[in-house]
């Protein structure tokens, strides 16, 4: 089930990201929008978790090497804009995936049917304010694009096929080109020139290797659960 | 109440005559005594509306401090499914705010003011945030107690003579009860859990046990605001009453969590057919309302750079709209 587990893993770390916004939103609005979709996600995590195994065997007691996120979730939330910007990035490309799962075959497609409808709500979250930090003032247009760069070469591993994940990559792939380029552009950024890959090999999260923020991530996720073998909560 | 409306108001007010403020006051009064609803737009005394202004800023600005010590938590919930209820519980907090700030609002005065005010240290929030919370069973206790009290506190004032409050209080009491079984439930896993579990349980609830009481405020013989507020029904029952109220949940409640009040003086009083209970340190509650308890200043300071942080974002989003409403009205002419 290496396709349930990545799924999972990056609805559980992006959610957990989220989770970290609690009490520090910009606008009191966004600590209700941030905190419902990150209930969403931790939702779909644990659904794809189950049927991996036991959802907090797999959430608590993994090493950092076997979590098989992409490394777009595990970036930390930066500023306001730095955060939309991951929000677009993954929220366009969780929306393609489970559309096409959602009418597939496969083991996910019920599912996807129904994250499909909640990450349709992330992406217009995301769009949105990409508009408007983008096309508002001097400073949030200039935020907005160190975001979008920054982020960009974590968005090649999003098209990477993954084993059990049975739809077209390459139509997924030229499909969240077309609709982020849009946005980005409507929004008055650039879209960014650089390749969309980091240093690593493409795919390096889907093989459990992650960037250095990720392992203090989840020292703090773990810590209380495995302070406590074997108790229940 | 429907019987004298703002329009009137001000149609009375260009040619008033002598004593049309006492005819309005006493329609008001009677509306009060009956039980009716005041709306944003009937007449009522400058006192009361600023005295239902600083009880909701009160009470919003609770709701958002609020959110810090369990959002403390989130993080590092032991559990998928708790941390679920935990984000959900912090969300509703939230939620909670912006109602009240709406409600606010309905009086003239906006979110931005009393968030300056709050800011500023000028407007307060319930002490009961200024605890730290040390351990997950804190979360628990939380749930338990100061939701438990805010519940025991809300309840009446759904019956607030305010309207938009009194409907407020509604939606929220209704989530108030969840967290606060939530929490019970949190507490009794632990309870019921391994004995370094049942430690932290009865650790938190030893913590938050007093503060829970302070949070009904000052003895009725020292509270500054009670009669007048009683009396325009703002405030049904007095702090002492509610307090004594909660201590009577409680007692029954802590006994099925298997867990300890830390009271030595806690006892039911076949006579008065209540619980006892031991004195109140008021120093203590004078001290952290000062500014002297263990996290105010953390929590204004977080709340004060997530508010300046923040700045350039709402910023944005004014300038992005009064763009495009701009472009959209040239558009209409053009
Ligand atoms: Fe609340
Ligand atoms: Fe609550």
């Amino acid at each position: 089930m290496t396709a349930a587990l990545a799924l999972g893993d990056d609805a559980l770390v992006l959610s957990h990201r989220l989770g970290e916004w609690a009490g520090h939103a910009p606008v009191l609005e966004e600590e209700v929008a941030l905190a419902n979709i990150a209930l969403d996600l931790l939702g779909q995590a644990r659904v794809l978790l189950s049927l991996v195994g036991d959802e907090d065997e797999l959430a608590y007691l993994r090493e950092e090497r076997a979590f098989r996120n992409v490394q777009l979730v595990e970036q930390p939330n930066g500023d306001f804009a730095h955060t939309i910007a991951r929000q677009l990035y993954f929220s366009t490309y969780q929306r393609l995936l489970y559309e096409q799962l959602a009418t597939g075959e496969s083991p996910f497609a019920g599912l996807a049917a129904k994250a499909v409808k909640e990450v349709a709500y992330h992406q217009d979250h995301a769009e949105r304010w990409t508009l408007r930090l983008g096309d508002g003032t001097a400073e949030s247009h200039e935020r907005m694009q160190r975001g979008v760069v920054a982020l960009w070469r974590f968005t090649g591993e999003l098209f990477q096929p993954v084993e059990g994940v049975e739809i077209d990559w390459r139509s997924l792939n030229s499909g969240w080109l077309e609709s982020v380029t849009a946005v980005l552009q409507q929004a008055t950024l650039t879209v960014p020139a650089g390749p969309q890959f980091g240093a690593w090999t493409a795919g390096a999260g889907r093989q459990g290797i992650h960037t250095e923020p990720f392992g203090r991530m989840i020292a703090e996720m773990q810590h209380l659960h495995r302070s406590h073998p074997g108790a229940s909560w | 109440m429907t019987a004298v409306t703002a329009d009137q108001t001000a149609q009375a007010g260009a040619g008033r005559p002598e004593g049309a403020d006492e005819a309005l006051e006493a329609a008001f009064d009677r509306a009060v005594a009956a039980d009716e609803r005041i709306e944003p737009r009937d007449w009522m005394p400058d006192a009361y509306r600023a005295s239902l202004v600083r009880q909701m800023a009160q009470h919003a600005h609770s709701e958002i401090i609020g959110m810090q010590p369990e959002a403390n938590w989130i993080s590092r919930a032991p559990s998928l499914r708790r941390k679920a209820i935990l984000m959900a519980k912090v969300q509703d907090e939230a939620g909670h705010g912006l109602y009240l700030y709406s409600a606010a609002e309905t009086l003239g005065t906006g979110r931005e003011e009393l968030l300056d005010k709050l800011h500023a240290g000028r407007q307060r929030y319930s002490s009961i945030f200024n605890y730290p919370t040390l351990t997950w069973a804190d979360v628990g206790a939380i749930g338990w107690l100061v939701d438990g009290a805010a519940i025991t506190n809300q309840v009446p004032l759904c019956r607030c003579s305010y309207g938009p409050y009194a409907r407020a209080m509604v939606r929220i009491c209704k989530e108030e009860s969840f967290h606060q079984r939530q929490g019970y439930e949190l507490l009794l896993t632990l309870s019921r859990g391994t004995p370094a579990q049942h430690e932290m349980a009865q650790d938190a609830v030893n913590r938050w046990w007093w503060p829970s009481l302070m949070m009904f405020g000052p003895p009725d013989d020292a509270s500054a605001h009670s009669a007048q507020s009683m009396a325009w029904k703002i405030k049904r029952h007095s702090n002492d009453e509610l307090r004594q109220r909660f201590v009577d949940i409680c007692v029954p409640q802590a006994e099925a969590l298997g867990l300890t009040l830390p009271d030595p003086d806690l006892r039911w009083n076949e006579e008065r057919g209540q619980h006892d209970f031991g004195a109140i340190d008021w120093q203590e509650f004078q001290e952290v309302l000062k500014g002297n308890g263990p996290c105010n200043e953390q929590r204004l300071t977080q709340r004060r750079r997530a508010h300046e942080e923040g700045s350039w974002v709402r910023d944005a989003a004014v300038a992005y709209a009064e763009k495009h409403t701009a472009v959209r009205n040239g558009e209409a002419t053009a």
